[in-house]
This record gives structure tokens, sequence and C-alpha cells, in this order.
């Protein structure tokens, strides 16, 4: 589809053509987003049209629209469906937590609040070692990247190499976030068990309660998401983004040209794990919590439904679908929260049936048919 | 029979399936450009024959030696950057790529993850990609993704794709399967032109094609070589007549 790079507005409106405007919009669209989003929505805040409570959801939604970007890499394009972007986001978060957590209020001899009320024996506590380099920010922020990109590293490698596909690798990425669920359920793992890391009070010497802070940390979230889109919409145009697509189409025929594809899939895979861990580690600060709950198999399996309704293999699909359901849920679950389940199923259903291509699918092919009758 | 000369060796290979012997062949080789053509009832152990040279499927006994390297427990990938080329019965092209893209990646260079990234067709490599899509009539499709094309310019795509892969050895399966006269023509020209340069393994059902190929012919039965020649020779075989006849099938 010949993308018409001079199509400036005055044009547009010279030719006052229905289609002319149509193509103009298709084709700024997702600038008008980005910027609705950076800029925009901080905007509305500061006019008072959407209330702190907004922001915060708002921001938390753009943090699991940047995990929906990576499962769009690794399924959309490689066709390898995850089932455990969630594990990677709650790895993430609760690196983030733990620096939160070791700034916060403290308990005994220097433990985390969260840690402490946990503890069998708080009196003759002592911080568990792997907590103590945690306080460091740096230190954090590489565990962020580092926990879930080496985990995806080692597992996708392995799992790839045996030629684990399809279905099968969906199975045991579930069992994967299922056993590192149960996992750090377990208070003896000095994690907090299902309460989670909490009783977060700065953020870099940031008070987290300051509306100042809460704006920031929005506009980092909403600029984060808009440049792992581009950055991954940039890398889908490269010739490895082409070798992804043709691992989804025919990896024989791939390997029978003597590509070997585990390099290729793991990689996708570990760029995924890591944007999911930024992710979740920028969700943290902005709910005041992260607990196991964040990584049970249907928080994973949701992923995989925003993907599906926005348009597999597009990026900007993912981002689509990923808020535009989880604001349809902010919002049935106030009106009609019993409703929400079978709304969800229903709007999968139908998207699979009548929109293969999920709602950024239906747009394009919207605006083609305005183009021919043009 | 053995010629140590040929450029694709298969001795004493067996492959078993459960118990069931696919294929059991002493020596199989191909001459160095030849152009070959392997025939036989269903099932008789073709593709199988086809899957062992191209390291799809391992033998359970014998050796295979392409160019001089014993390649019996290399992995297909690399058999394949030893200039393997392989075209399958269904014709497979990557659905989501244009046309262009499709040759692209079939370039030899840059298969690793690096070159992926950063690497780019030199404009030698472009007008290569171009003038043999002109030869398969495919130039004015190059922008066109391959899931709108016809199954016989599939497979032509594929087979262009093995031109430019630069593999020197093509085991090419059933290339004529569903295709109208005009395009059976063109394909059986195409292969005629390859040999020489390349050694191509061509498997096929259509006597028609067989016969304008030209060429030494291979008959595999129940998973062994019943004849070799020409094709009128190895059509007045009456032990060829006979497979054939058998399954209610003409040759």
């Amino acid at each position: 589809m010949p993308r018409p790079r001079d199509l400036v507005l005055a044009e547009v409106l010279r030719q006052r053509s229905w289609a002319a405007g149509l193509r103009w919009f298709d084709y700024h669209a997702p600038a008008l987003g980005a910027l609705l989003l950076v800029f925009g929505v901080p905007g509305l805040f500061a006019l008072g049209l959407l209330d702190q409570s907004d922001l915060a959801r708002l921001g938390r939604y753009c943090c699991l629209a940047m995990v929906a970007i990576g499962l769009d890499l690794v399924w959309g394009y490689a066709g390898v469906l995850s089932l455990c972007q969630m594990m990677f986001f709650t790895l993430g978060g609760y690196a983030c937590g733990m620096y939160l957590a070791m700034h916060g209020p403290l308990d005994g001899d220097g433990i985390p609040r969260a840690l402490f009320v946990v503890s069998s024996d708080p009196e003759g506590m002592q911080l568990p070692w792997f907590w103590k380099p945690f306080a460091d920010p740096w230190f954090a922020a590489a565990a962020v990247v580092l926990i879930p990109g080496l985990l995806a590293l080692v597992f996708g490698w392995l799992a790839f190499r045996s030629r684990i596909r399809g279905v099968y690798f969906a199975i045991i990425t579930q069992a994967a976030t299922v056993a590192l669920w149960l996992l750090f359920c377990r208070n003896d793992l000095q994690l907090c068990g299902t309460n989670g890391l909490t009783n977060f009070t700065r953020l870099l010497g940031f008070d987290l309660t300051a509306t100042a802070t809460k704006v920031g940390l929005y506009i980092v979230s909403a600029a984060t998401l808009v440049l792992t889109a581009w950055a991954v919409l940039r890398l889908t145009a490269t010739r490895f983004g082409r070798l992804l697509l043709a691992v989804r189409d025919n990896e024989a025929r791939l390997r029978f040209l003597g590509y070997d594809p585990v390099a290729y899939k793991t990689a996708a895979f570990v760029i995924a794990a890591v944007i999911a861990g930024i992710a979740g580690a920028l969700y943290t600060p902005q709910t005041g919590i992260i607990t196991p709950a964040n990584m049970t198999a249907i928080e994973s399996i949701l992923v995989v439904v925003w993907v599906a309704v926005g348009g597999r293999g597009t990026v900007t699909g993912a981002v689509v679908g990923a808020l535009a359901i989880n604001l349809l849920y902010a919002w049935l679950t106030t009106e009609v929260p019993r409703l929400w389940p079978f709304i969800l199923g229903a709007l999968f259903i139908l998207v699979v049936l009548f929109a293969p291509g999920g709602l950024v699918g239906a747009w394009r092919a919207f605006v083609r048919r305005g183009e021919r009758t043009a | 029979m053995s010629d140590r000369s040929d450029i694709v060796q298969v001795t004493d290979v067996v492959v078993e399936f459960d118990g069931f012997r696919a294929l059991d062949v002493p020596y199989f080789g191909i001459d160095r450009g030849e152009l070959r053509v392997l025939i036989g009832p269903n099932g008789a152990g073709k593709t199988t024959l086809c899957d062992v040279i191209s390291g799809k499927t391992r033998p359970k006994s014998g050796r295979i030696v392409i160019d001089d390297r014993e390649v019996t427990d290399w992995p297909e990938t690399a058999i394949a950057r030893l200039g393997v080329g392989r075209k399958f019965q269904t014709p497979s092209v990557f659905d989501g790529l244009s046309v262009y893209e499709n040759m692209e990646l079939a370039l030899p260079a840059q298969r690793g993850l690096r070159g992926a990234l950063a690497g780019r067709a030199s404009w030698r490599d472009e007008r290569r990609i171009l003038a043999l899509l002109e030869r398969v009539h495919l130039r004015a499709l190059a922008r066109t993704p391959a899931r709108m094309l016809s199954h016989g310019q599939r497979q032509w795509l594929e087979i262009a794709m093995l031109m430019v892969s630069g593999a020197r050895i093509l085991l090419v399966d059933e290339p004529a399967a569903g295709l109208t006269d005009d395009e059976t023509r063109l394909t059986a020209e195409l292969l005629r032109d390859l040999a020489g340069a390349h050694t191509v393994l061509v498997i096929e059902h259509d006597m028609e094609f067989v016969r304008r190929l030209q060429s030494r012919v291979t008959v595999l039965n129940a998973g062994k070589i019943l004849a070799e020649g020409s094709l009128e020779a190895v059509q007045a075989d009456p032990r060829v007549r006979e497979a054939y006849l058998g399954r209610g099938k003409h040759g």
C-alpha cells in the first residue's frame, strides 16, 4: 500500500474528499495517538477534565500495552505463542518494588515493612542478603532488564533448540508462569509471599504521593510506550523482522535455506521479556503494590486477547487492543461488573470469527475500500 | 556401480519408520552437473531419499557423502549451507513476505543474527534477484505478497529462490504437480538449463514432463532401486512395468 508521505492537511482540505481525509487520518493516526497519550492526557488533567485516578489508570494501561507489544513481536511476527509475558512483567515489577521497599518505612533491624510483617520471627530477623543490593537504584534498574532477559534467554534457547513449537511451547510457558507464581507465594522465599511488595513512599527521592510525581510517572510511562512501539516497528522493518515472519510462515523452509531459526526466535523472546520487565518496573510505583497475583496464568492469557483483538503482527494493534480492552474493562466493571467475562469472551470470539486481522486489520480494510471508491 | 567422483553418494543407506523399511539403497550417486530424475510408484521412497540427502531424516545405517564430505549426521542447516537446496512437494514460500523479500532471504550471505539486523542486499544482489524473477515471469510481481501467487507461480518462486541461494545441488520434489501445459514446459526448460552449473535431482510422476527433461532416470520401488538408465530403457524393463502395473498405473 503506497504511503502518501506528502499528504498534508492543506491538500486534503483542497481536495475536500472523504477518501483523502481518511487517508490523511490513517497515515497520521499513530503520531496523533502518541501526542494524545504523552501530551494530551496530562493536558486534560491540568484542565481538570481527568482526575488523579484516571491518570494513574491510564499510566498503568500504558505499561500493559508495552507487554502487548512484546507479545506481538513473538506471536504476531514470529508465530510463537507465549503464555508467560506477565511473568516477565512481574519479575521486572519485583525488582523495582524491592528498590522502593528498601527506601520506604523500615522496621526492626532495617527491614522493609512489607517483609517485616509477614516474618514468622520478626524479633531476631536479619535483612536477607539478596535484598541489600536492591537499595542501589542502578542495581535495581539492571535487575529489571537482566532478570527477565536472562530467564527468557535460557528458557527460550532450551525450548527452541529442542524444537518445541506451537501449542507445546504455549503449554510450557504457562507451566513456567504457574510454577514461578507458586514459588513467589511462599513466605520462606522472603519476597513477602502472597501479600507482595508494598509500603512504597519514595522513588529516586521523589515523594510518590505528590501530584507532580504522579504526573511525571504517567508521562514517563506514556513516552516509554511510544518509544517501544516506534523501536519495535523499526525492528520489524529490518531483515530481522522479515526473518521473524519467515519463521512464522515456514520454519522448515528457512532451515533448508541455511538459517538457524533458534537464534531468531530466542532473540525475539528475549526482547519481549525485557520490554515486559521494564513495563512491570514502571507499573509498580503507579499501583503502589506488586504481588504474585500479577503473574497468575490468566494475566498472560489476557495479553493474548488484547493482541488478537487489536490485530496481530501490526504493533499498533497491540497498543490499540490493550488500551481499548482495559478502558472498556474500567468502564464496564463499574457499570455491569458481572457481565464483564461474558463481554470479553464474546468480543474475542467475534473478532476471531469476523475480523481475523483485529481492529487494526478491519480499519485498514476500511481505508483501502475508501481509496478504491474514491 | 559405485563411482567415487559422484558429487552425491548415498551408500548402504537403510531408513526405517517403526520397523517399516522405507529405504534400502546399496548405492545411489549423482554425477557433478548431472540432471537426474527419480520416478516410482507412491510410497516408493523418493521423498525419503531426498530427506536423507538434505538431513531431514537420519538413516538407520549407511553413509551420505556430499562433495567429498561425509554429512551423515550433520544438521539440515549445515547441509543447506554446504550448498544443498531443496524444493518441497507442496510449494513452500513465505506467504507473509513479498516475492522480492522471499528472494532476498534466500541470498547466501548474512544468515547470522548480526547480519539480520544490519545487513542490506547489495545492488549486485538486487540485479541478480530481478534477473531471476524475469526468468520465471515474476518480475512484475516483485512487490506482491507471495500469498497472492498462483500455484504455478509459487513453484517458480521456490525454484528461483534455490537459484539465488547459491545452492550447487538442487533436490526438486514434483515441480510439475498441478501446473498447466505451458507452465510445465517452462519448468522443464528451467531445470534443463540449471543442470551443468548445478547438480539437479528431480522427483516426478508426470511421464510427459520426464520425457522433456531428457535425462537419466532412476526407478525406485518399495524402497529399493529397480532400474537406472534412459527413460526408454527403464520403460522397457519388465520389472519396472510390473511395479507400475501391479499398482494399476501405467508409465
